[in-house]
């Protein structure tokens, strides 16, 4: 999933004080999944909102709703739609994904991001999420016993960990394992270890951000001609 | 939905588990103990119950206070909604902090079911702590009964 943090409340009432009266739009996928902009968060930044508008003497109206994904169109239905035009201003708690395509769907509306949107994780336990995936549109797991060096080595290195790897941690810092040492043990103890003397040679970047802003095309699945 | 409070007498929410801090409550009628008559009380299945908007929803619903009381550590009905609790009113109070609202506004308490004259000795404390806090503040928002239409 898409991971995120909520933004400093200081930030996002600024963003609010501005208007007179806002919408605080949840998402209900990723978001909600790691706490950070679900139904629950926009209920309390709305009541914050609503609290602080209230200390500082501030003309604010602010109203919640949540939809179960901004990033797909047919979510925003008529009654979404009618509340984020009656609304001088959306705080959306969607990643930013969901508030460029909030924009895109209502191309008049103007959406405020309430979350800091951070990567593609996985949740470890409740309250702790982790970094598994890069999106580097060219899939290297095979090779190195299903752990990723492109997102979880600080320094996303092929081949082999560099002399930072101290105790089986990293020295970006101690709470990140070393992932190399994680595929050593693996590759080990799948009986691969042979596999990770061979010389990974440079990767390709062009399929990952580095070949621009990307955009994936079915034609089978696509319901009109592609424009 | 209670009526708008128009006097300067605090609005104080009390948000009590039923296996303990209401029975207590209870127990303290039966005792005759008094306390302040500005304590009203939610009762709830259990502390766990309680999630971080429902503290905010109070005061912006015109709560000058809000109490939340469960079990003694070690002994909740549900093992450990008492535990939970404790660590939301933690996050809530860093939440109403930031809004500008004093964050002894909310508070958490453990109190078991025998006892009631502790209920009443903490609802007594924390009307006059939530007293005294109104008369200091200047910054902090008048008094504003704003009970929302639900």
């Amino acid at each position: 999933m898409i991971t995120a943090e909520r933004k400093p409340f200081d930030t996002v009432y600024e963003f609010a004080r501005r208007h007179k009266k806002v919408l605080v739009l949840g998402c209900g996928t990723c978001v909600t999944v790691c706490m950070a902009g679900g139904k629950k968060e926009a209920e309390i930044l709305t009541s914050q909102l609503t609290l602080k508008a209230r200390q500082d003497g501030v003309d604010l109206e602010v109203e919640e709703h949540t939809i179960e994904r901004q990033c797909d169109r047919e979510f925003f239905d008529e009654a979404t739609q009618r509340k984020i035009k009656d609304a001088d201003a959306v705080i959306s708690l969607a990643c930013g994904v969901g508030v460029q395509f909030c924009i895109e769907v209502l191309p008049d509306a103007i959406v405020y991001p309430g979350v800091d949107t951070k990567f593609y994780g996985a949740t470890i336990e409740q309250g702790l999420w982790s970094e598994r995936c890069g999106g580097c549109g060219n899939c290297v797991l095979e090779q190195f016993g299903g752990l990723c060096p492109v997102a979880r080595c600080s320094k996303s290195l092929l081949n082999g960990p560099c002399g930072g790897s101290s105790d089986g941690k990293c020295e970006v810092n101690s709470d990140i394992d070393c992932i190399w040492q994680l595929i050593y043990d693996r590759m080990k103890k799948l009986g691969r270890l042979d596999e990770l003397e061979q010389n990974q040679p440079a990767k390709d970047w062009t399929t990952g951000r580095d070949g621009g802003p990307r955009r994936i095309l079915r034609e089978d699945v696509t319901l009109e001609a592609n424009p | 939905m209670t009526e708008p409070v128009t006097t300067n007498e605090p609005n104080i929410i009390a948000l009590c588990c039923h296996y303990c801090a209401f029975t207590a409550a209870d127990l303290a009628g039966t005792m005759r103990l008094q306390y302040p008559p500005n304590i009203r009380i939610v009762r709830l299945p259990c502390t766990g119950r309680v999630d971080v908007n429902m503290m905010l929803q109070a005061f912006v619903e015109g709560a000058d206070g809000v109490m939340v009381a469960g079990c003694e550590v070690g002994s909740c009905h549900f093992i450990k909604g008492n535990i939970r609790a404790a660590k939301r009113v933690a996050y809530a109070k860093k939440l109403l902090a930031e809004t500008g609202i004093n964050p002894e506004r909310l508070e958490m308490f453990h109190i078991a079911a025998s006892q009631g004259p502790l209920f009443a000795e903490t609802a007594t404390a924390f009307t006059e702590k939530i007293k005294q806090l109104m008369s200091q503040s200047t910054t902090e928002a008048p008094k504003t009964p704003v009970v929302a239409e639900r």
